[in-house]
């Protein structure tokens, strides 16, 4: 099981690249889709089986498979916005810095021990290559909907670490931290309509009347 | 009790809800406050042992943001009602539902001793206040509001990983993972230090975020600037202390490693210092006087990481400071409130003379302002005087020398915005406004104005006991 848990990680950080390497806003959502539905699989295959087990997997398939990507599609036909434009760098260079933060995540993994039955698994490092990977989406896109996807990138990251934890945590707190994220989703989804009613574009370059002189 | 500090404030945001009448809704925050703050009097002289399952306890340090928080929630409601009856244009549900939903779970943040239950309650706080900040409806405060929902939550994000590694860090021990309190202070010193230090970095950063430590204060200018008033009064002193009191909590946890708090206090001073100097830097000239007072937040962040890092005698003067900063913010941010509606503007080309149009908002400002530049008799004096003189006691000469610096070059620069708001002839060109000051639009900050007195001339006697118990936690010998 943990060689195919090891190829689903592999996978997800395949999808981080492909993220930082399309325009198109609707391909992006989709793919953090099934970024979501990947790392709703990954629990039932490192631990053992559990109601609770089940619960977490089903509900993190339909909040960051199914629920937040039919949130943000939303915004995007309200919106009515299809590609991002200009980012503030090029397509190419964000994949070079994609890969060099994936190869710099290997490095940085090394350095923190995992308990001996979590060894050799790749859980560490495409956490933080995805974590990366968000905040590179973040800083560099222009659109409000392009750094809400980074965000969700980032909080997939998270995510991906916290699956070794699902076994130890408490349910309560797991589904407090998913509603937040959904509710968050929501209010930014919220926010973006009123920008774009408000500026007629969603592009944050325009955000810029509060600034220091 | 403990669950109705909880559950009363989630009761009136539904009533919020509910009623459809704008003029009686705000009505439901007095009401609320009132027992909610006579539920917090209660729980502070006798608050109940932790629960069973070690999840629920409110310490001393619970307590004393839970007093802050209580007291200056109770002002901002009854200022609310004078405020909203001149909002009457605006639906104000959503105001009110936020703000009852956000003391609830700030409530939650003081009475819990489990990091996880206080991160989802943090983030809570965080979502319930962005649809406040965005109240005014215009092109700058959508700004602002996206700023501040996207770099809170980004932080907040960050702070979650660090959690992870936190309990990561205990599986890896002793294979029972736990984010309670008490088992992770115990247990502190059998965690791999790789992953406790990984942890802290990310619980310093997300957190420090959230509080508005520079260089991770982006957010707050905006967010300040353009939310209302009292809006801006519980995010600079309810939402900071919250956040000051998690990394309170992971303090604790690197106090018992043994190892880890030096690098955490050295990491507090330099935030610290940096931020106070990003505050006497941005604070000079500032034409917004409510982007003035965002920046005396990053200013009085940084005091309190100070009072932190330095520890021993400055832990009972940091403690002090979140209760004096909290209630001192409020004044200012509700009197600023008041000059802003009266002359339509915040920037001090257009607001002048305010001591002479608005004789009691001006002189409460004017007032605020000395108090929060840390000049006696008001109690910030005191807490500031004990962190520096702390400073120099321990020998860190250069700490106490820069705090005194920073404290003198952001009073210039505050007093440059501040006196010629307050004094000389107010423009004749302005129009009229329907604003004028009423009992319920400067009562409340009156009432905090004295409390902030009292404190400082006589602090009573339980609350001293308070902060040395918190101290007391925090590592010092009673």
């Amino acid at each position: 099981m943990n060689a195919f848990a090891d190829q689903l990680l592999v996978l997800v950080m395949l999808i981080n690249l492909v993220m930082l390497g399309t325009s198109r806003l609707i391909f992006s959502i989709r793919a953090v889709a099934v970024q979501g539905v990947i790392i709703g699989i990954l629990p039932g295959l490192i631990h053992p089986f559990s109601g609770h087990l089940a619960a977490i997997t089903v509900v993190m398939i339909l909040a960051k498979g199914v629920i937040i990507p039919y949130l943000i599609s939303d915004a995007v036909r309200k919106a009515q916005i299809r590609r991002e434009v200009e980012p503030f760098i090029g397509y190419v260079p964000t994949l070079l810095l994609g890969a060099v933060f994936t190869a710099f995540s290997f490095v940085f993994a090394e350095k923190l021990p995992l308990a001996p039955e979590h060894q050799d698994l790749l859980f560490v490092p495409a956490s933080i290559a995805t974590l990366l990977t968000g905040f590179l989406i973040l800083t560099t896109r222009r659109k409000a909907i392009s750094q809400v996807i980074g965000y969700l990138v980032m909080e997939n990251g998270i995510f991906v670490f916290g699956l070794l934890l699902t076994e130890a945590m408490p349910v309560m707190v797991e589904a407090g931290a998913l509603l937040d994220l959904l509710v968050g989703i929501f209010v930014m989804g919220i926010v973006i309509n009123h920008i774009s009613r408000e500026f007629s574009s969603i592009d944050t370059s325009r955000l810029r009347a509060l600034k220091e002189e | 009790m403990l669950n109705a500090l909880v559950l009363l404030p989630l009761i009136g945001a539904l009533c919020a809800w509910i009623i459809p009448d704008n003029r009686l809704r705000p009505l439901v925050l007095p009401v609320v406050a009132t027992v909610h703050i006579i539920l917090t009097a209660l729980l502070l002289g006798n608050a109940p042992p932790p629960s069973p399952g070690g999840w629920i306890w409110l310490d001393p340090l619970g307590k004393i943001v839970l007093l802050c928080i209580s007291l200056l929630f109770a002002v901002c409601a009854f200022y609310a009602v004078g405020y909203l009856s001149y909002r009457q244009e605006r639906s104000n549900r959503v105001l009110c539902m936020g703000l009852l939903v956000c003391l609830s779970a700030m409530g939650t943040v003081t009475i819990t001793q489990h990091l996880g239950l206080l991160w989802v309650a943090l983030e809570t706080t965080t979502v319930s206040m962005a649809p406040l900040i965005y109240f005014n409806h215009n092109a700058r405060s959508i700004e602002a509001t996206w700023k501040y929902l996207l770099l809170c939550s980004v932080g907040i994000g960050l702070a979650l990983l660090g959690l992870l590694f936190l309990a990561y860090s205990t599986y890896v021990a002793h294979h029972d993972a736990t984010l309670l309190l008490a088992p992770l202070m115990s247990s502190a010193r059998d965690l791999n230090p790789a992953w406790l230090h990984a942890a802290t970095i990310f619980l310093l950063v997300g957190y420090g975020t959230k509080m508005g430590l520079a260089p991770l204060h982006a957010w707050k200018p905006d967010a300040y600037g353009e939310a209302p008033g009292l809006v801006g009064a519980l995010l600079a002193g309810g939402l900071v202390n919250c956040a000051f009191l998690a990394i309170l909590r992971v303090y604790q946890i690197c106090l018992a490693s043994g190892t880890e708090i030096l690098f955490f206090k050295q990491a507090l001073l330099g935030m610290g210092l940096v931020s106070m100097a990003f505050a006497a830097v941005f604070m000079a000239r500032q034409a917004d006087f409510k982007r003035m007072l965002a920046y005396s937040s990053v200013e009085h962040v940084g005091i309190l990481a100070i009072g932190l890092g330095l520890g021993k005698g400055a832990l009972y003067g940091a403690l002090f400071h979140l209760l004096n900063n909290g209630l001192t913010k409020g004044v200012l941010f509700l009197s600023s409130g008041n000059i802003h509606r009266s002359y339509s503007n915040k920037t001090t080309d257009v607001v002048k003379g305010a001591l002479t149009r608005l004789p009691w908002s001006g002189g409460l400002f004017l007032a605020g302002f000395i108090a929060i530049t840390g000049s006696p008799p008001f109690s910030p004096f005191i807490s500031e005087y004990t962190i520096v003189s702390s400073a120099f006691i321990d020998g860190h000469y250069w700490v106490g020398g820069l705090f005194l610096f920073f404290l003198v070059v952001v009073f210039i620069g505050m007093a440059l915005t501040v006196l010629p708001m307050v004094m000389g002839a107010p423009p004749t060109d302005i129009a009229p406004s329907d604003y004028e000051d009423r009992l319920l639009t400067v009562g409340p900050p009156l009432f905090m104005m004295m409390i902030i007195l009292v404190l400082g001339v006589w602090p009573p006697e339980f609350l001293v006991t308070l902060l040395i118990d918190g101290a007391a936690m925090l590592g010092v010998q009673p």
